[in-house]
């Protein structure tokens, strides 16, 4: 059947902001369905709350809602725009749950409108656990015995038939949050509380181990005819027991027998028939016993997943595209394959490859963290690699992580292979390279198998990576039989040069001179049975390359690598808008990435596409490979975060032009002496400050400027590192901690700045071409400064700044760029206290806000800057309506507001003892994502952000207070609002004392260290908040002494999902938000504001 | 790490050195390349791939080493083995012993450590050639030597090797739970999957040699005969041929896959022709025309029928008319053959798989079916679907059902003249 007539419009839902377990792969899976949505001519309505993404650009669809993503909103948006269907399959559980909800609460038959993608029985079906039990039962095949708890002492019976360790689940929840392991009768108590929280159904699947087991994926498609096609298969090597997002993965399966794989298959093409799906793609997901093949059906997804994404990307069938295509009633067999271009979509791709990804993490941000692996996913990004053999895809895909020590090494190892093994027992980041060390050490294939249950295929891949190692470092000379060995199987020249003792450039010129280089093959889908067309390439250390040549003009754009704390999608997304503008301006775009999750690494995006990891000796030989034909104009550096910048000089001194801003004055502003020169020589001050290397003149520089003072060391992104000090036993503490981590080092000194206690932070974008400065916007964080400003909230226009003020900014940021040379985009971040304008850091490279200042002002600031980059001025792009006339530094009074929030991941980690980490925002980032409200006026923009980003404030209830002495004077306005709200106030003594003196009626509640209920009689606060007495907690972090008090309160609001605040700033905002809240949202399309704009214009 | 080397030469010159692999010494036969991800002892097992020169696409052999249970013929076939990257160990709770372990003992030349997506590609545009592996010894050969020895080696066009992978004897395998009736397979090199899926249907299975006469299989008296699979040249067994189109004239129902479907399209009086470089995988799209369902299927075909797509068409040999049922989306090729006069069916590609999806399992069902339908003494026609039919494609089916038998005898006399090409 082709394209159903009576589809003409779709709402396509999003999936908001970026979480851990669902990240930028529903930006990359949205944004396909949009395009191809709109190439069959089907008008476009889109909601997504998150601005970073590459779908809620107004290019992508016809209508752009940057609101939450809540049934009320959806039904305001269903009426104003009458959409013909939703589709809810490709904006990951969130989309699901919406459109779950929008039939439950009959908005959808209400309005008429078709849900297309899955159909809500078949949802139920997947994603219901008795139900999906009961049909993988009939259809024959087997699962793990189980019972469904929906409650505690429920749960407690059932534990006694399936015996511990056994696994809970909660039912309707993504990325495995609230499910793990318990081993005894306590952790189950505690698990399963949470788990029938967190579950909106409130139920918990309670299931016999099968710990150890091996683990494999597989992800189908179905047409309304019945074809189906199994698209990947996915081998987990971690085995069952860690997340498979958390877990090491390779595709295809490389350790089944055929009759084992078909045997899958023929389960999986069951399933999907029996749940449903069939306008759609799913993921299954299978154990099997290594001991008889034994074979349990472990869950499904009745949508695209993570793994659809990586799939994707490993084989080059595009699921996202195709299931929109599916969705609109296209079978499989009318779609062709994009990269043969004759060959129809309804095949199964082979691979003549071998394709790993490995997560990465972010527990250096969570110090408290338990850092095992769990069921509960706990990665944050991830890395994906392409090899000709298993080896060399490991091996590339571990230097992709960047992050030291992620890569195999074959230096000092002072511990023993007993040791190593039993460390390797417990499943964490980087236990492949304890394991790789521990069988250098001697352990054997089996003793290893016994510790991990990896397969032990998979071990002797590292028992054979390091007899390489053995035989390069054994080897008399560095010849080109040793070259080759090693680089087949995926050894950097830098570990090379470790087992040579020489340096890695030292390494790369012998094996240049040896004539040792790769060549490049190509993802094609079918294993070279068909010509490719879509340039698709990896290396490998084959003999044929596949690299066509090209007479034009080229532009390279490093991508961000995996995604992590600090650098995210909204790197991929400036790099993605790089690709577009400089195709249009008539170069050939060539992208490099290993990122398996991003729009970047689409093979649609850009000219051409390398997946390789972005270190200097990838990144050099894939220049190498396209200078052999055409122009190479340059590399853009400034797109990618610091992954990107940190090639910069490298790339420069093997004589590779680099575009925009040059390295050197990359340098100007990250060396704080002559950044400070800049500054002096502008007229400007920063807070007073000082470098230092060791803990000794950390010490007399932090004392001479007076704490409080801020310490971060030198080129990192996120805030890494960084932190308040209040004294010197504090920082020399610092120092202690950051040993380990060696990022301070004389070339890379810590750097030290005054704290400025209670100025207004201020972040600007701005894009400069020699001549002109253009301001993209100035944002005003909610929170005081001393909040990373990732993790903070902003505003933008500005809501407190004067004109004047506005002006100072702007005038400094011309300065700063004018002093650094910057060519493209600019970020500075300021600070205002006590009335004076201190500057406190600029980076010469997109910022975190490019993406949310474009889709807040409509202003295309990457676009704009990748064109500076090669040669066009401001000028000439407000000439050609790129840039507006005016630009973000003058916004009239009549414009909409933009607010955005941070959204924090503290639910997902846990101390080893089973509490959540601590939630106070700092100077060190550790948001994962971002949501934006619009709307006419700051307290309602704030309201919708709040509601995108937490699922919005009580109305009613009862409010807790507990805040530092400092913050004693300015609660009492919010409070007093809060209380003529109808809310019941709640304090701490002191608190409250100050309270009552000031006319608010508050109770009085014991604090968590005075005892628990049992023993004095009374509840404490953190007893009422896990009894849901209590709704919204405010608490800001005093001094050290009640540090414990405030950490216990913080974190039962977490794990209860209570309304928490630890900033009076953003309390204020909150309490100004109430009458926006009460009296409902409205909606407006970005093409709605940019409307407006133009009449003002 | 082994590094005795190994040369793959083809007959156009292109050489690619690697490492010895499997036995040592030189083999000689037609390079050509499977795409499967998995499957690799059932590849070198099927008779079908005698002869040749197998190169897996797929990086990793060997991985889950070689069972008992996953041998489609008796020994490994392959002429010779072409892999990236060998397996050091085996890992599989059903392994016996390790690839390399059954590929020495068996004599099977193989070579690793080439660029095999190169070869591929190469052979992908040059076409399927003659090619050899030398090491050892041998590779130490003169390239020109080595080139001139693969020049004089066998092509497959005009080649007939079912007297090399055909059993000698007859042997029977009984029929699974009720026994319907009693099946002649024609042995071409017969996988033993094929033979399961037989008997599991009620089937008692009497696998013959391809050399068995007309008066020979009379005697056996059979309710239906099954062409296998198998290697060489259709053009080259014109003996199978005559004995099939007897059996199409006694209206014994028949159903034929991938060597047998070339047959019965010679015996139809189709001509049949060599492909560039042949169907070898286990993902080809195939639409079964009077479903509309694509299947996943499993191929490995050198040699293809060439008719008609468009609609029924009058057989050239007389046995009234006949249609494409089946066609490969990828490229348009014949991937199965109905006769609508007479009650004979077949498929290019492996219903059995082994390895490969189990899509077209249902395809013996058909036979079955067919078997019953004559049985019955109901309308002999080929085989037609027996799960429901997308009304909306069903224009594409041609009607089925003239009564049996009307015009088959009167055409057969002239069967002889379409072996033309």
């Amino acid at each position: 059947m082709p394209k159903r007539p009576d589809i003409n419009s779709v709402l396509v839902i999003g999936s908001g902001p970026i979480v851990i377990g669902q990240a930028a792969e529903f930006d990359y899976s949205g944004t396909q369905a949009c395009r191809v949505l709109r190439a069959e001519g089907v008008r476009v309505i889109l909601v997504n709350s998150n601005p970073a993404t590459i779908m809620t650009d107004p290019d992508f669809a016809d209508a752009t809602y940057i609101e939450p993503i809540t049934p009320e909103v959806l039904e305001s948006i269903i009426i104003k725009e009458r959409p013909d269907a939703v589709l809810p399959t490709l904006g990951g559980q969130t989309a699901l749950n919406a459109a779950i909800e929008l039939d439950r609460l009959g908005i959808l038959a209400k309005h008429n409108v078709e849900l297309i993608g899955a159909k809500v029985e078949a949802i139920q079906k997947g994603e219901d656990r008795q139900l999906f039990k009961q049909l993988v039962l009939e259809s024959g095949a087997d699962v793990a015995r189980s019972h469904i708890a929906h409650t505690v002492e429920e749960a407690v019976d059932f534990a006694e038939d399936l015996g511990y360790p056994l696994v809970v689940r909660p039912s309707f929840t993504m990325g495995g949050l609230g499910s793990g392991f318990v081993y005894t009768r306590d952790e189950l108590v505690r698990f399963v509380a949470d788990g029938l929280h967190q579950s909106p159904t409130s139920e918990v699947l309670l299931e016999e181990s099968i710990l150890g087991w091996k683990e494999y994926e597989l992800e189908l498609m179905r047409d309304t005819s019945d074809n189906t096609v199994v698209v990947c298969s996915i081998e987990n090597v971690d085995p069952v027991g860690v997340h498979t997002g958390d877990s090491i993965t390779v595709a295809p399966a490389l350790t089944l027998t055929d009759r084992e794989y078909q045997n899958l298959r023929d389960i999986g093409i069951d399933i999907i028939r029996r749940v449903g799906v069939d306008t759609g793609g799913c993921n299954i997901q299978f154990a099997i016993d290594p001991a008889n093949g034994r074979v349990i059906v472990i869950e499904m997804n009745p949508r695209v997943s993570r793994s659809s994404a990586l799939a994707s990307k490993a084989t080059g069938f595009p699921i996202a595209k195709i299931a929109a295509k599916l969705a609109i009633g296209y079978r499989l067999d009318e779609i062709p394959n994009d990269i043969t271009r004759v060959t129809p979509a309804s095949f199964e791709p082979t691979l003549d490859y071998v394709v790993v990804k490995v997560p990465r993490f972010a527990f250096e941000k969570f110090p408290a963290a338990d850092t095992t692996l769990t069921t509960t996913m706990k990665s944050v990004g991830e890395a994906m690699a392409i090899g000709r053999n298993y080896s060399t895809a490991l091996q590339k895909a571990l230097r992709s992580l960047e992050k030291r020590g992620s890569s195999f090494s074959w230096g000092e190892e002072a511990r023993g292979a007993e040791e190593l093994l039993e460390i390797a027992k417990r499943p964490t980041d980087g236990r492949i390279v304890t394991l790789q060390q521990a069988l250098w050490k001697g352990a054997t294939v089996e003793q290893a198998f016994e510790a991990t249950g990896i397969d032990p295929w998979f071990l002797d891949q590292i028992v054979l990576i390091n007899e390489v190692a053995e035989e390069i470092r054994a080897s008399a000379v560095l010849d080109e039989a040793v070259l080759r060995v090693a680089k087949d199987h995926g050894f950097s020249d830098a570990q090379i040069a470790q087992l040579r003792g020489l340096g890695e450039e030292e390494v790369r010129r012998i094996r240049h001179e040896a004539g040792v280089r790769p060549v490049y093959k190509t993802v094609d889908t079918c294993a070279g049975e068909f010509p490719a067309l879509t340039p698709y390439h990896y290396s490998s250390y084959d003999l044929e390359t596949e690299v066509a040549a090209s007479d034009r003009r080229k532009v390279v754009i490093l991508g961000s690598g995996p995604n992590r704390i600090g650098q995210g999608i909204e790197f991929d997304y400036s790099c993605v808008h790089a690709s577009f503008a400089l195709a249009e301006a008539g170069y050939e775009t060539i992208m490099i990435n290993c990122n398996p999750e991003t729009v970047s690494t689409d093979y649609d995006t850009s000219d051409r596409l390398y997946f390789e990891p972005l270190t200097l000796e990838d990144v050099l030989e894939v220049l190498h490979a396209e200078s052999a034909s055409g122009e190479l104009v340059g590399v853009v550096v400034q797109l990618g975060g610091q992954t990107a910048l940190g090639l910069a000089k490298g790339l420069e001194a093997a004589g590779i032009p680099i575009l925009g801003t040059s390295p050197d004055a990359i340098d100007l502003a990250e060396e704080r002496g002559l950044f400070s020169g800049i500054l002096d020589a502008a007229g400007l001050v920063a807070p007073r400050n000082g470098t230092a290397t060791d803990v000794v003149e950390a010490v007399r520089i932090a004392e001479e400027i007076g704490y409080p003072v801020l310490v971060r060391p030198s080129y990192v992104l996120g805030g890494r590192g960084m932190e308040i000090v209040f004294d010197s036993p504090g920082l020399e503490d610092y120092f202690d901690r950051m040993r380990d981590s060696a990022i301070i080092a004389p070339s890379s000194p810590l750097l030290i700045d005054r704290f400025l206690d209670d100025a207004i932070e201020i972040d600007v974008d701005a894009l400069y071409d020699g001549h002109e400065l253009y301001i993209g916007g100035v944002m005003e964080h909610i929170e005081e400064a001393g909040i990373h400003s990732g993790d903070s909230s902003c505003t933008l226009p500005p809501v407190t700044l004067g004109r004047a003020q506005i002006d100072r900014v702007r005038e400094a940021t011309l300065a700063i760029a004018e002093g650094i040379g910057v060519r493209g985009l600019l970020n500075v971040q300021f600070a205002i206290g006590a009335g004076v304008l201190y500057v406190l850091e600029a980076n010469p490279r997109a910022s975190r806000t490019v993406p949310f200042v474009s889709k807040a002002l409509g202003i295309p600031l990457a676009k704009a800057a990748s064109l500076l980059m090669v040669g066009t001025t401001i000028a000439e792009l407000r000439a050609s309506g790129l840039l507006p006339e005016q630009d973000g530094s003058i916004v009239p009074a009549d414009s909409p507001v933009a607010v955005k929030e941070a959204v924090l991941p503290f639910k997902r980690f846990r101390t080893t003892a089973g509490d959540i980490v601590d939630s106070v925002l700092g100077p060190e980032m550790r948001s994962t994502g971002e949501v934006m409200g619009i709307d006419k006026d700051f307290p309602t923009a704030f309201a919708k952000s709040q509601q995108a980003a937490f699922g919005g404030l009580p109305l009613s209830g009862t409010v807790f207070v507990s805040v530092a002495d400092r913050d004693k004077r300015s609660i009492i306005l919010p409070v007093l609002r809060l209380q003529q709200l109808g809310f019941t106030i709640l304090a701490t003594a002191g608190t409250a004392e100050v309270l009552m003196r000031n006319g608010i009626r508050a109770g009085v509640v014991r604090k968590y260290s005075e005892g628990e209920e049992s023993e004095v009689g009374s509840p404490s606060i953190v007893e009422l908040v896990h009894r849901n007495e209590v709704d919204v907690v405010i608490n800001t972090p005093s001094g050290r002494s009640a540090r414990a008090d405030g950490y216990e309160i913080r974190a039962a609001a977490v794990a209860a999902d209570k309304a928490l605040f630890t900033t009076i700033a953003q309390l204020s905002a909150a309490v100004a938000s109430f009458d926006a809240i009460r009296a409902g949202f409205e909606v407006k399309s970005l093409q709605e504001y940019a409307l407006d704009r133009a009449a003002r214009a | 790490m082994t590094l005795s080397p190994a040369v793959l030469v083809l007959e156009d010159g292109a050489r690619y050195t690697g490492r010895a692999y499997g036995a040592q010494g030189r083999t000689l036969g037609e390079a050509v390349f499977a795409t499967g991800m998995t499957g690799y002892q059932e590849t070198i097992t099927d008779p079908s791939y005698a002869g040749q020169i197998v190169l897996q696409t797929a990086p990793h052999i060997g991985n889950t080493g070689v069972n008992d249970e996953d041998q489609e013929s008796s020994r490994i076939w392959v002429a010779g083995y072409v892999v990236r990257d060998p397996s050091r160990v085996v890992s599989n709770h059903r392994a016996k012993r390790s690839l390399d372990a059954d590929l020495e003992a068996q004599g099977v030349v193989g070579i690793a450590g080439i660029d095999t997506r190169a070869v591929t590609r190469h052979i992908r545009d040059a076409g399927a050639m003659r090619a050899g592996i030398f090491s050892g010894d041998e590779a130490a050969l003169p390239a020109e030597e080595q080139l001139e020895l693969v020049r004089r080696g066998p092509d497959m066009t005009g080649l007939n090797l079912s007297g090399q992978v055909s059993t000698a004897e007859a042997y029977t395998i009984p029929a699974e739970g009720e026994r319907i009736g009693s099946v002649a397979v024609l042995d071409l090199g017969i996988k033993t999957a094929t033979v399961r899926h037989l008997a599991a249907r009620g089937l008692e299975v009497h696998v013959v040699p391809q050399s068995i006469t007309t008066e020979q299989l009379a005697e056996l008296n059979p309710t239906a005969v099954f062409y296998s699979n198998g290697p060489g040249d259709p053009a080259a067994s014109e003996y199978h041929v005559e004995l099939l189109r007897d059996v199409l004239r006694k209206g014994i129902p028949f159903f034929g896959i991938c060597f047998g479907n070339q047959l019965l399209g010679r015996a139809l009086g189709f001509e049949t022709y060599k492909l560039p470089f042949g169907h070898r995988g286990i993902n080809q799209p195939v639409m079964d025309r009077s479903t509309g369902r694509v299947e996943i299927t499993s191929h490995n075909h050198g040699f293809a029928v060439r008719a008609p797509l468009d609609g029924p068409v009058d057989t050239p040999a007389g046995f009234g008319r006949a249609e494409v049922s089946h066609v490969d989306l990828n490229d348009d090729v014949v991937e199965g053959l109905n006769c609508l006069d007479i009650p004979a069916f077949s498929v290019q590609y492996h219903p059995e798989s082994a390895a490969g999806p189990h899509d077209s399992t249902y395809l013996f069902d058909r036979f079955v079916d067919l078997i019953r339908t004559a049985q019955a003494g109901g309308p002999a026609a080929g085989a037609s679907p027996s799960g429901p039919v997308d009304p909306s494609r069903s224009a594409e089916v041609g009607s089925t059902g003239l009564p049996t038998g009307t015009s088959t005898d009167a055409r057969s006399t002239t069967t002889n003249d379409q072996e033309s090409n």
